[in-house]
């Protein structure tokens, strides 16, 4: 039998963990198989390293008989590969319809025209997706996107289907309705294989075989039925758990029933009335009502997205509802007050701790914070430690615990006050068998020892069988309300399951069907072709571009941004050394002295203040910046010019802004020689006539060469940091897969990326152009053509810039900061703004001659103010082109196609 | 259980994930350490390398002796050119200044003819243009004096100037002190408003929000954290890099002037934090952060000369606490001055802080529900 996957000995680390320890595998063609077991065994590094989007760190692995860690190989096989990533909708783009997801990925393959448009309406068409194609994806539920993800997954008609999780948090109905679609499209494509990971043990009953992992190795790697007579278990649940090594099985001994030692009392712990909440029209929460007992394990089931989260923030004061109330202990949660928050724990979905602190400083904080005394501090986290066997883990930094130990510190967090009443948000998903059950019995133990009222939301059914009464929740409304066994009573089912997927078929049948259509999908040929493909970077381009339209907020930032910085620089930033305060101290006051003070104080650079008394006071009055200028005219100044003396007029100037000073220095001096040829004139014969031609710029005016420099300023910082955060971005919101997952290069991706912020900053470009004309009345004398192209030059190589800043960070706040530092010193001090680049020295001189910057202040400073045609700028055109091909060079360079 | 005690609590629970933050502790240190040394030795003095050529049809030593007055450090070593080459040369940029020495230069100053000199001027370049031409001029005149063997004038009057608190006009003192300031704002501006932003996408603020705690206690420890690590870099580029390495002697008290910093950054991180609240993602924060910094940092007085903008631009930055800082730590760190002189700086600076603090504290509330 042939092979769709070979694995032999294949070992993946991260840090400090190992993530897979020598997998060995090979996987029939046209099997389905599954990979069990809780979060962080290692199922996704495997599903990521088969797909080809991680790198492979040691072993061979091949597909479809090929070497995947050859990148000419993984090219040619991505079109018979299709890889869907953990995570609803991860990879898709919130903001954009199906029907644009559908392009997007479809134009990624290379697929043409006619081909889309006809693969696109099939699938929808399968899925039930059709009549909602131009719906965005942020507003789709749980179930339709995880369908679109499916959608996207085949567009290419793989051949190897790879899907991470694709079912997690999705309400059982739709979950039911996915595997049903998978076994349609396997009945037209027999050939295809299909890998799937699943936290969902009894989901591995649908498969062909079962892979369960467990600490990166594989317990087992047969079919289902084996499985359950191996092990000799009733459910794959128990199968797994009998799988285990002998040491983690011990610790678990089943689930303990606790019989309530405190006497139920009947008081009322949470009381909700009407609760609704909106989200401008969209309705989170719709008119949900519930009364808790004190005591009471109240659990709340549902879907993601279907108001679960919503509820429990209303509950706990961090969201106001938009109508109805609710009473905590009697009390109504307006009144919110701190006393109201120390009854309450609140465990955040996905265990929100910080990761940076140790379980002990995690603990401590939490103490602290929540006032607990400190006299009884240590003992009460020492308790705590002790309750919830987290002693072992006390200095460990919470952010590389296991899942399970996570979820025991979170819990452990939210009790440290001794609370009244828990709220706890999917407190157990992605968690294995043996920590829930373990969790478990620590909720039991607090609701019927310590007579803690707990309020628990899960997507788990068998968990609703563990409350005392339950929810059954769907697209923000109550379906029904009970004890679990009188739900499933009422539905004449086995179990809860069973009950919650007639209870919803019921409500979605009195509104829409999501069923699809009858079908039959044919067969599409898709080749790589290999070399740049215009609709691969199409699809990138296009994306980007509509994703960027619909934040309005981001757009008009960036344009009128520009223009709000041109308008205030432009104005604002002068060379021009003006109002100058000015101070004399006349030790003399004889006439020649008032003369000589009056001729210089009429200079309009001067401002002249109130004369001076003292040189104390002088001293003073510089020291307090009131100040610039001081002129000290020595006493017998008047009788020593007569007697034809030497005489010294002292000139104090502040000299902490070197450049302000000798400016200073040049006015005074030059006054002062004027007022001495003015008194000789026609005396002495005047040596040498000096005539200033200014050149580009004749009224010496600095709009004229501030403006041209204020252009290039903002067409650096704004496009950069655009381009640097929406890469970046995709890389924290995971739809990066996209990039590794598909026949997509490197340039097209690259370009694709960059062409809609090229396109911004030329809008932008124009608009400070017009900006500069006709506001400012900075004319442009030499060639707008060649402004223009130096501007595409100059854009292509900024955002450039903001693209290689991205391949070096991981996070959005890193490739901020990143940039704003890397591009304002060198351009607001070293590329000739103000002084030209040949006047700096050593590493400045450096930066300069190799910033852009340098180039384009150049090109644009001289367009403005001199009409030289193309030859004239040349120099500067090419080293534009030169940094633009080199940066993109350099990030084509260290881009990396896979996940490192 | 004290309001100080839990604040004080956070704050270091700030500074504990600042300090695991790897690439946000690499680029402070690199702001206040290579990048403060890099500005101030860029050689920020304006007369300096200055590009001159020279038009010499003269050949004399009159000629010789005014190109050999040009010298290192102020100018480039003059060149010698051609006359049909001026035009190229200006308009390709390469000199500021072509200086045209004409025929018969020293025969025409023997027999008493004043001389007509040339001098041309690449006026976009506007601050060395500015002064230079004065220099240039200042200097030709000197050596035709001294060739002729005549004073300039026969009134011996001599200005003599002496620079007050940086006496050989170093740019580097200034440039460095103004690069700290800059960096100062940036980061803490940066910091502030991503801690915030942390916070929310890994979702702990809720658990802030929903524990004993006020909105005050959360946004000052934040803002504490900031102050404390800003502070002792700003206080490590001072002593270390601007004393220490690039030897620029500060007459004030750099205590004082770490007294005003941290007001400052009480300032600087509310507006960050605010930034922060009316923003929901990071590419806004960072159009946001942009728009703000940038003009905070050209126009507060510490890049050009504040007097000479727009009055109405001059009051607009008054509203802005870098304009203050720069006044004040120009007064303290060169002038000597003490708290009886910037006093009102350091008012006005407090004020711009809780104005912006109050907003944000405004804002906060609303913004965390906003998001969910």
């Amino acid at each position: 039998m042939k092979s769709v996957v070979k694995i032999e000995s294949l070992f993946y680390k991260y840090k400090n963990t190992q993530a897979l320890e020598d997998i060995s595998l090979e996987i029939p063609l046209g099997a389905t198989v599954g990979v069990i077991g809780p979060d962080g065994v290692g199922k996704s590094t495997l599903l990521a390293l088969i797909a080809g989007v991680k790198k492979i760190q040691e072993g061979s692995l091949e597909v479809f008989e090929g070497d995947i860690s050859l990148e000419s190989f993984r090219q040619n096989v991505r079109s018979r590969v299709a890889y869907m990533p953990q995570g609803l909708g991860k990879n898709l783009y919130m903001s954009l319809s199906i029907y644009e997801n559908l392009l997007f990925f479809a134009r990624l393959f290379g697929l043409s025209k006619e081909q889309r448009e006809k693969r696109i309406e099939l699938l929808l068409k399968v899925t039930g997706l059709y009549e909602f194609q131009n719906r965005s994806v942020g507003k789709l539920s749980g179930g339709m996107k995880q369908k679109l993800g499916l959608c996207c997954a085949l567009i290419h008609d793989p051949e190897l289907l790879i899907l991470d999780e694709p079912t997690t948090g999705v309400d059982p109905l739709s979950r039911r309705e996915f595997w049903e679609l998978i076994d349609k499209i396997k009945g037209v494509q027999k050939n295809m294989s299909v890998i799937v990971a699943t936290a969902y043990m009894q989901e591995a009953q649908l498969f062909d075989y079962t892979i369960a992992m467990d600490e990166g190795k594989i317990l087992s790697f047969t079919t289902p039925k084996e499985l359950l007579s191996k092990t000799d278990s009733k459910d794959i649940d128990a199968a797994f758990i009998a799988l285990l090594p002998e040491v983690k099985r011990l610790k678990h001994n089943g689930l303990q029933e606790i019989q309530k030692s405190i006497q139920k009392d009947e008081a009322i712990a949470i009381e909700a009335r009407h609760l609704t909440m909106k989200f401008g029209d969209f309705i989170a929460v719709d008119d949900v009502s519930f009364s808790i007992k004190q005591g009471e394990i109240f659990g709340f089931l549902g879907s993601n997205g279907c108001g679960k989260t919503t509820t429990m923030k209303m509950l706990t004061g961090l969201l106001e509802p938009s109508a109805g109330e609710v009473d905590l202990f009697g009390k109504t949660i307006k009144e919110n007050s701190l006393q109201m928050r120390k009854d309450v724990g609140y465990m955040t979905q996905s265990f929100s701790l910080y990761n940076e602190l140790s379980i002990l400083q995690n603990l401590r904080l939490h103490a602290e914070l929540y006032g607990v005394a400190s006299g009884q501090k240590e003992q009460r986290v020492e308790e705590v430690l002790e309750r919830f066997s987290l002693k072992q883990y006390s200095t460990s930094l919470a952010g590389d615990l296991p899942l399970g130990i996570k979820q025991r510190l979170s819990l452990a967090v939210a009790v440290i006050h001794k609370p009244k009443m828990l709220i706890l948000d999917e407190p157990t998903s992605g968690v294995d068998p043996i920590s829930r059950d373990g969790f478990w019995q620590l909720l039991l133990d607090l609701a019927h020892n310590d007579g803690v009222t707990i309020f628990i939301s899960t997507h788990f059914m068998n968990e609703g069988e563990r409350c005392d009464r339950i929810s059954l929740m769907h697209q923000g409304k109550v379906l029904a309300s009970d004890t679990p066994d009188v739900l499933i009573a009422s539905k004449q089912k086995e179990n809860l399951e069973e009950a919650f997927i007639e209870y919803l078929s019921e409500a979605i049948e009195k509104k829409e069907s999501h069923k699809g259509e009858i079908f039959a999908l044919e067969k599409t040929s898709v080749q790589i072709q290999e070399g740049f493909l215009l609709t691969r970077f199409g699809g990138y381009a296009i994306r980007e571009s509509l994703e960027l339209l619909r934040d309005p907020v981001r757009l008009v930032f960036a344009l009128l941004g520009m223009v709000i910085l041109m308008f205030v620089m432009g104005y604002g930033i002068s060379m021009d050394v003006e109002d100058l305060k000015f101070s004399v101290l006349d030790n003399d006051k004889s006439p020649q002295s008032r003369e000589y003070v009056e001729f210089i104080s009429g200079s309009r650079y001067f401002l002249e203040q109130e004369e001076l008394q003292s040189y104390a006071q002088m001293e003073e009055l510089m020291r307090r910046g009131e100040i610039s200028i001081a002129i000290e005219i020595p006493p017998d100044f008047g009788r020593d010019i007569h007697k034809g003396l030497d005489v010294e007029v002292g000139a104090w100037i502040d000299g902490t802004m070197s450049f302000r000073a000798e400016t200073i220095h040049g006015y005074l001096l030059g006054l002062h020689t004027s007022y001495l040829q003015s008194k000789l004139y026609g005396e002495a014969p005047v040596l040498v006539d000096i005539q200033m031609r200014y050149r580009y710029n004749q009224d010496f005016k600095s709009l004229y060469a501030i403006v041209p420099a204020v252009i290039p300023m903002l067409l650096i910082f704004i496009p950069s940091i655009l381009m640097a955060l929406s890469v970046v971005r995709e890389k924290e919101l995971g739809s990066i897969t996209n990039f590794y997952a598909t026949p997509v290069t490197r340039l097209e991706f690259m370009l694709g990326k960059q062409l809609p912020y090229v396109v911004i900053s030329m809008v932008s470009f124009f608009g400070l152009l017009l900006l500069a004309v006709f506001v400012f009345g900075v004319p442009i004398k030499g060639d707008l053509l060649l402004l223009t192209f130096g501007a595409f030059l100059y854009v292509f190589a900024t955002t450039g810039l903001g693209f290689l800043m991205s391949v070096f960070t991981k996070t959005q706040i890193a490739a901020l900061g990143g940039t704003a530092i890397a591009t304002l010193l060198p351009t607001v001090s070293f590329s000739g703004m103000q002084d030209p680049v040949s006047s700096l020295d050593g590493v400045a001189y450096f930066i300069g001659n190799i910033f852009p910057a340098t180039y384009f202040i150049n090109i644009s400073r001289g367009i403005f103010s001199k009409d030289i045609g193309f030859s004239g700028h040349s120099f500067d055109l090419f080293a534009l082109f030169l940094a633009a091909l080199c940066i993109a060079a350099l990030s084509l360079l260290t881009l990396k196609k896979q996940e490192q | 259980m004290s309001s100080m005690y839990r604040i004080y609590k956070l704050t270091l629970k700030e500074l504990l994930t600042l300090y695991r933050d790897k690439m946000m502790f690499f680029f402070i240190i690199y702001s206040f350490s290579f990048a403060i040394y890099l500005a101030a030795t860029a050689g920020s003095m304006e007369l300096r390398n200055v590009p001159i050529a020279f038009v010499d049809e003269d050949r004399s030593i009159l000629s010789q002796r005014v190109i050999d007055a040009f010298y290192k450090p102020r100018f480039m070593t003059p060149q010698i050119i051609a006359y049909d080459q001026i035009d190229t040369l200006m308009d390709g940029g390469i000199y500021t200044f072509i200086v045209i020495l004409p025929e018969d230069m020293q025969k025409d100053l023997s027999q008493s003819q004043t001389p007509q000199i040339q001098l041309n001027i690449d006026a976009t370049r506007m601050s060395q243009a500015g002064i230079g031409a004065g220099y240039i001029s200042r200097i030709i005149s000197q050596e035709f004096a001294r060739y002729k063997k005549t004073p300039t004038s026969q009134l011996s009057i001599e200005l003599i100037p002496s620079y007050k608190y940086n006496p050989n006009l170093e740019g580097s003192w200034f440039g460095s002190i103004n690069e700290v300031i800059s960096n100062l704002m940036l980061l803490s501006i940066l910091l502030a408003g991503a801690a915030l932003m942390r916070e929310r996408e890994h979702g702990t603020i809720e658990h802030l929000l929903v524990m004993p705690l006020q909105s005050s206690e959360i946004l000052l420890a934040k803002i504490f954290s900031t102050i404390l690590v800003i502070l002792f870099w700003v206080a490590f580029s001072l002593l270390v890099v601007v004393e220490g390495i690039l030897d620029v002697p500060l007459v004030g008290s750099v205590w004082l002037f770490l007294l005003c910093g941290a007001l400052m950054l009480f300032a600087t991180s509310s507006i960050g934090i605010f930034m922060g609240t009316i923003t929901s993602s990071m590419p806004q924060f960072g159009m946001m952060l942009i728009l703000v910094v940038l003009p905070l940092m050209m126009l507060s007085g510490g890049m050009t000369p504040y007097e000479s903008m727009p009055l109405a631009l001059q009051y607009l930055m008054y509203l802005s606490p870098t304009t203050h800082f720069v006044e004040l730590s120009q007064a303290i760190l060169f002038r000597g001055a003490g708290l009886d002189v910037i006093w009102e700086n350091l008012v006005a600076i407090f004020f711009i802080g809780m104005f912006f603090f109050a907003f944000a504290l405004l804002t906060f509330k609303k913004s965390m529900e906003a998001q969910s």
